[in-house]
């Protein structure tokens, strides 16, 4: 659906030119949840405003459902990007409009019937769970609802691609996964492709099917989002990873329970699926003569199957060989303290 | 004599009130003809002014300093040296410098710059991702003009028309000082200069009516049209 290739931009500012985006080649799928994930600055704002031509590449090509975006006259140029949905971080909206009025807005433009506008609009604020909030004005609604304004406005002209640039960026916890949930919905209803970025691994935890990690201006990792969470190669992925899998107060409490020598060997284990519900831990303990202590765990829900990291302590005579065990196991295992 | 001027300015034994009512509207005339052109005109500049900056949709560096330009050294021209500079431009459009109408070419060209200016500044309050989002939806320039930044600029160019007429208002007054008729007129060759207190006396309090009217309206308006 989407084909990037060696995609390029290269921004002239006063101390010299700075590459927001270097030559990164990517194709996204029909109908897939794609994801980039990248702290501000790794160019992830100004890759996908180059997928609809908000932003010109330097060099390179985009290929969006079909067109070659930026081989594209204005006129076709148009005509394209009214079949490419876009949500934002601070929604945009018009606040001289009524929220009706917003989500026919595209309608206007690409030139549709007013009795037909009318319908659109009807049934777009059904789908985004609005109803009888037409006639407000956006001043009147809460982030979460004026995002959904945003999402039926993006919909409107029953686009390919829908591009969420920080899409849940200014909305509290439970806010973004009303929205979140929101875009699975509509991504599993209207088969549509759906492009966004983030600095929150939740996001992407929680509705991506693929993920790409960005980190100046290059793609330092991509893959299905279990797999990235299973086996992050990179070090900015494992940070990342880390945001969701363990609490803030993990790597402070585990600090702590290092200086008691007592420990043991301490183990990361990190597994996936189906290996989240084996007996592992009774296995260990009935083989061998060890002690087994759970000190943290976790699991959570990915688009593709449940993903689990859990932190236990091992001490005993055999402990060296359970560990072994462990290893020969369909798990990652990270020894993160030797006794 | 402070008592004596106030005392015969309160008796308005002067006043011939056929004269103060064409007075009146002579000035009314001037200023909502005036105020109708200036709107117009201030809207195009202050639009171009916008559209031809930096990172605006008709970036053009030569146009937007002309267009600048035009906008500082009208705007800087003391309003009564104004009147006088364009007596020859008036007497060829209008034919003569005296009445009502001789009036309209100076407070046009010297209230639009001064309203262009604030159109620009209104234009420049909006979301730059409102524009954005425009773009993205595949709209024209032409659509993202006429729907997105005059209606979001909507309150602020009316409070700043409401502030251009009370500014024309005052004009009106300079203007009826070389002839152009109007309350001004009446205030400084009836009142003034032969002596007659009270006719200056009334001519400011209608002058100060009009304005609070105008204030007023403005000041409706804007609330109105604000949904923020």
């Amino acid at each position: 659906m989407i084909t990037l290739s060696k995609l390029a931009k290269t921004f002239q500012t006063k101390d010299g030119s700075v590459t927001a985006v270097d030559h990164i080649d990517l194709s996204i799928d029909q109908g897939e949840i794609f994801g980039v994930i990248g702290y501000s600055g790794a160019g992830k704002s100004t890759l996908i405003r180059m997928l609809n031509m908000l932003e010109a590449p330097s060099s390179g090509e985009v290929e969006v459902a079909g067109r070659s975006m930026n081989t594209l006259g204005k006129r076709a140029l148009r005509e394209a990007r009214q079949e490419i949905g876009m949500i934002f971080q601070h929604f945009n909206l018009l606040w001289s409009r009524t929220v009706a009025d917003n989500i026919a807005f595209p309608l206007e433009i690409k030139g549709v019937p007013k009795a037909e506008q009318k319908q659109r609009v009807n049934e777009l604020i059904e789908l985004v769970g609005l109803e009888g909030r037409g006639g407000s004005y956006p001043a009147q609604l809460s982030g979460g609802q004026k995002q959904r304004v945003g999402i039926a406005r993006a919909l409107a002209n029953n686009p390919k691609v829908l591009l969420c640039d920080e899409a849940t960026s200014a909305l509290d916890p439970k806010t973004t996964d009303s929205i979140l949930d929101l875009l699975v919905d509509i991504n599993k209803k209207l088969g549509l492709t759906i492009v966004l970025i983030t600095h929150e691994m939740h996001v992407i935890r929680k509705i991506c099917h693929r993920v790409a990690v960005m980190e100046n201006g290059s793609v330092v990792e991509q893959g299905d989002v279990l797999e990235v969470f299973r086996r992050p190669q990179q070090d900015m992925t494992k940070e990342f990873v880390r945001q969701v899998t363990e609490p803030e107060e993990t790597e402070e409490a585990l600090r702590h329970l290092f200086e008691d020598d007592s420990i043991g060997h301490v183990l990361q284990l990190t597994f996936v699926g189906s290996e989240a519900q084996r007996p592992l831990i009774n296995d260990v303990v009935r083989a061998y003569d060890v002690e087994v202590s759970i000190l943290q765990g976790k699991i959570s829900q990915t688009q593709h199957g449940s993903y689990g990291s859990l932190f236990i302590s091992i001490t005993g005579a055999q402990a060296e060989d359970a560990i072994a065990f462990i290893k020969e196991q369909q798990v990652e295992v990270e020894v993160i303290r030797h006794a | 004599m402070p008592e004596f001027i106030m005392g015969s300015a309160l008796m308005l034994e002067n006043i011939n009130w056929e004269n103060m009512w064409d007075a009146t509207l002579e000035t009314i005339y001037m200023s909502v003809i005036a105020l109708f052109f200036t709107f117009v005109f201030g809207i195009i500049f202050g639009l171009l002014l916008f559209l031809t900056d930096r990172g605006q949709l008709w970036e053009n560096k030569a146009a937007h300093f002309v267009i600048g330009a035009y906008v500082n050294i009208f705007r800087s021209i003391p309003f009564i040296i104004l009147i006088v500079l364009l007596i020859p431009f008036t007497r060829m459009i209008v034919g003569t410098m005296l009445g009502p109408s001789a009036a309209l070419p100076a407070l046009i060209i010297g209230a639009a710059p001064f309203y262009a200016r604030m159109v620009e500044i209104a234009l420049r309050e909006i979301d730059k991702g409102v524009i954005e989002a425009s773009k993205a939806m595949g709209a024209t320039n032409g659509q993202i003009i006429q729907k997105v930044l005059l209606p979001e600029s909507m309150p602020a160019l009316v409070s700043g028309i409401t502030v251009t007429a009370i500014a024309l208002v005052s004009y009106t007054a300079m203007a009826g000082v070389i002839g152009a008729g109007g309350l001004g007129d009446l205030a400084f060759r009836d009142g003034f200069q032969r002596n007659q207190p009270d006719i200056t006396f009334t001519a400011t309090i209608i002058v100060l009516l009009l304005v609070f009217i105008l204030q007023f309206i403005g000041d409706t308006v804007t609330k109105v049209l604000d949904k923020r």
